[in-house]
């Protein structure tokens, strides 16, 4: 620790309790140890067991200090909701990039009428002028046969967009599978490949 | 889980600070540890049961972890206990005691501070145990460290004889991090050593101990001027220099790197010495510490100036974007407070019960019966009943405090709540904490207080550990399992006063909770039926709502089932003119447990099993 600054890589993952957020960062923490980089990571879950809202931290680099990502810093933001996505959007640094899945999971709050949903998360982000890619992962899930693809489609989404490459990243997430679930590596590999392909053929030239 | 235990020595792993100080207690010999569920403390013991060689308990409550601690250590064993901060008010009693008589085997305690409540009642400072009980402060900033120094805390211990605390918090606990571990040191139990003269405090003993104490005290000021676990990090910039510790101390680091640091490893006693030093090297002096300004008063009582909470926040975490702007502030860098685009609007997510939750009914029922009822709650889960839209919990201070300010209000409600019964409602773990002796008051001064006693078989609020009703230990083993009605029954409540009820009988709960009210004596109503998080809940088959049997009236959303939704609201107008609001609902097929409760409510029978709904609404 020499008198020096601290210079990392700051992804903030978010999304809903049940999403599959706190997963998905473990497997970004593992790809970063992979390179030999110092990790940490840490989450603020709200205290409800599912539907709560819940945010990831993860920061590596050669020296990581403090855990939590500061707002105006992330360099990548990785949201599994669109709400969310919105509400945590003042997190990213000027010229980060927000992976946002396009989903809407309306908690009891809103369906009984106490709140309102934003009419448009991801075009409020745009116009706030946050650079973002979105896609539909859930859909994505579901035509591959079960929601919980949406997590490798997420990550595939955001591979071009972290220090990692897709093969090692796409490496760790079949490593989950390897020991425990072998039948489930190729649908996840099918996933993160969908979720990749689905934000290519977007420009994040419009943003601002 | 597996490889915190069999990684061997040198092994570099991403470990949560819990976990990290699990493979600690374990490495350092240690040979009973035991504690009391509590956020952000739990994963330590859950943690530690994986590994065979180090007896590993869950206490009824943190005093008795800390009593079996002490056990341990009398008998020349190393002993551990993990709690939440406020766990440490209740084990408060056995550690001021036994810091006079002080330890033999290494003995250990971990409290962690929920700084910023994430999932607490109040926000306190462990720290100032350290000056109130006499005894040494350990303050890590992540999983490293937090391993180093809780292996650390046991060699302080038995050098000085002490109890040593560990102190955490939230962003030390759940931080991964990655740790390099070593190897397990066996460290054999000396055995008791009898001498009843500093073990058996009384008044002639422990005035004998009380200078002894005071000689430690010397002894560990001198310490903490050399000791190791507090560094200096250097710094080009004199303009300012930092004491800072735990998280607090990494934020100060990475918004600051060019400022000397002393981060304190050991904040209690406080290394003034090294203070002072560092005071005089620079211009300003800034004392960086979360809760409470305890080294910065300190300081101050020293002669030396410094800033603190004239410039940082009293509460909440002091991390990098709250530490760097207030400093800067202070410093005159910075003049006010960045300009910065109003944060967008979203709606909140407040936690809620889950879905086919056993406590939805009595609040259900209680929540009908409101304007008769005064209602004391406890801590866990079911403290979410005084939110939307039960509405039905009147107070929550402490573990079991439901039963003593029952019978408190309940004696001295005035004429404007003659007419109002009192409840109190407690989990089944936390009455078996600290609600036991409070229902014994009750009967024994003739309180006519109703009790929910809500079993769902679990600490629920932690994750769903085990404890003395469940009939398992910490590793899941069979365990001997208390009766509750027994229990309850054996602490003076009559047996026709007792009743044990499934909660998704909605009907029974009701028509029970209401003719024990009508009684002018103690009842205990028992709720039978576990979390829907354990092992033990079986999920049944799902409903859903056919769709145009649906009439709006909303009912069935007063259950609080987060997997009833609304689809659509329509205003109607009554024939008086009066306007209503109707909410037809669907449900979430793939969450509904079947618990059958929302079915009881509605009134059309438009809530049926999913298989058989018509068309419409399945997800």
């Amino acid at each position: 620790m020499s008198g020096t600054a601290f210079k990392t890589t700051d992804v903030l993952v978010v999304g809903i309790g049940g999403q599959g957020v706190l997963t998905a960062t473990e497997v970004l923490a593992e790809a970063a140890i992979e390179l030999g980089y110092d990790v940490k990571k840490t989450e603020v879950a709200g205290m409800a067991q599912r539907g709560g809202m819940v945010t990831s931290h993860l920061r590596f680099g050669e020296k990581v200090m403090a855990p939590a990502i500061a707002p105006g810093s992330a360099d990548v933001m990785i949201a599994f909701e669109a709400a969310e996505a919105l509400r945590c959007s003042p997190f990213l640094r000027p010229g980060g990039i927000a992976i946002v899945n396009t989903q809407e999971v309306i908690p009891p709050v809103v369906s009984t009428g106490l709140f309102k949903y934003p009419d448009d998360p991801v075009g409020e982000m745009r116009a706030r002028g946050v650079r973002l890619l979105a896609l539909d992962a859930a859909g994505i899930a579901r035509t591959l046969g079960d929601p919980r693809l949406a997590n490798s489609a997420m990550l595939g989404a955001a591979a071009e967009h972290l220090p990692f490459g897709a093969d090692l990243l796409l490496r760790m997430i079949l490593r989950r599978f390897s020991t425990k679930r072998p039948e489930l590596a190729d649908i996840n590999a099918r996933a993160f490949e969908a979720g990749r392909r689905a934000v290519q053929e977007q420009g994040l030239a419009a943003a601002g | 889980m597996n490889a915190i235990r069999t990684a061997p020595a040198a092994s570099r792993l991403l470990l949560s600070g819990n976990e990290a100080i699990a493979r600690a207690v374990w490495e350092a010999g240690t040979a009973v540890a035991a504690a009391y569920p509590g956020t952000p403390a739990t994963e330590i013991l859950e943690t530690l049961a994986f590994f065979p060689d180090v007896d590993t308990h869950w206490a009824v409550n943190e005093k008795v972890s800390l009593e079996v601690a002490i056990g341990a250590s009398l008998a020349g064993a190393r002993g551990f206990c993990a709690m939440k901060h406020v766990g440490l008010n209740v084990a408060a009693d056995a550690l001021m005691s036994q810091t006079l008589a002080g330890a033999r085997g290494g003995l250990v305690i971990a409290v962690a501070d929920d700084v910023g409540l994430s999932s607490s009642q109040n926000e306190q400072d462990s720290r100032f145990w350290g000056r109130f009980a006499h005894v040494p402060i350990l303050e890590p900033a992540d999983s490293q460290e937090a391993y180093d120094m809780t292996k650390r805390a046991f060699e302080i211990s038995e050098r000085f004889e002490v109890p040593v605390l560990v102190r955490l918090t939230t962003r030390v606990c759940h931080v991964k991090a990655l740790c390099t571990v070593g190897e397990r040191q066996p460290h054999a139990a000396t055995g008791f050593h009898l001498d009843p003269n500093r073990w058996v405090l009384t008044p002639a003993t422990a005035r004998r101990r009380l200078p002894k104490m005071f000689e430690r005290d010397q002894a560990l000021a001198a310490y903490t001027e050399e000791c190791d676990l507090t560094v200096e990090l250097p710094g080009e910039d004199r303009k300012v220099g930092f004491v800072a510790s735990g998280p607090a101390a990494l934020a100060v680091r990475e918004a600051f790197p060019d400022a000397p640091l002393l981060k304190l490893g050991m904040s209690h006693p406080l290394p003034i010495g090294r203070i002072r030093k560092l005071a005089w090297a620079v211009d300003t002096l800034v004392v960086v510490e979360e809760i409470e300004p305890i080294a910065e008063n300190e300081i101050r009582a020293a002669g030396i100036a410094c800033h603190g909470k004239d410039a940082l926040p009293r509460s909440g975490e002091l991390a990098f974007d709250i530490v760097r702007p207030a400093v800067r502030r202070l410093l005159g860098e910075e003049t006010a407070p960045a300009d910065e685009a109003a944060p967008p609007a979203v709606f909140p997510r407040p936690p809620t019960m889950c879905v086919g939750c056993p406590h939805l009914a009595p609040y259900y029922v209680l929540a009908r019966m409101r304007k008769n009822v005064l209602i004391s709650g406890d801590i866990g889960c079911y403290t979410l009943g005084a939110g939307h839209p039960w509405n039905a919990l009147d107070t929550t201070v402490c573990m079991g405090a439901s039963m003593g300010i029952a019978l408190g209000i309940e004696k001295g409600k005035g004429a404007a709540d003659k007419d109002k019964g009192v409840v109190a409602v407690i989990g089944d773990s936390t009455f078996l904490h600290m609600g036991m002796q409070g229902l014994l008051d009750i009967t024994y001064n003739r309180g006519n207080i109703t009790v929910l006693l809500l079993d769902n078989r679990a600490v629920g609020m932690t994750g769903g550990q085990d404890h003395p009703g469940t009939g398992r230990d910490i590793r899941g083993q069979e365990a001997p399992k208390i009766d509750f009605a027994q229990l309850v029954e054996a602490l003076g409540v009559k047996k026709e006063r007792i009743h044990v009820v499934n909660p998704y009988e909605l009907p029974v709960l009701s028509r029970t909770l209401r003719q024990e009210m009508a009684v002018p004596e103690p009842s205990v109503i028992i709720t039978n039926q576990p979390c829907v998080l354990i092992d033990r809940f079986q999920k049944m088959t799902p409903f859903a709502v056919e769709d145009d049997q649906c009439n709006g009236c909303s009912s069935c959303l007063r259950v609080g089932c987060p997997a009833i939704l609304v689809s659509r609201r329509e205003t109607s107008v009554a024939p008086n003119g009066k306007e209503k609001v109707l909410n037809f609902v669907t449900i979430d097929t793939a969450f509904c447990t079947g618990c059958n409760l929302c079915v009881n409510t509605c009134g059309p029978g438009a809530i049926v099993p999913a298989a058989t709904v018509s068309k419409g609404d399945r997800r």
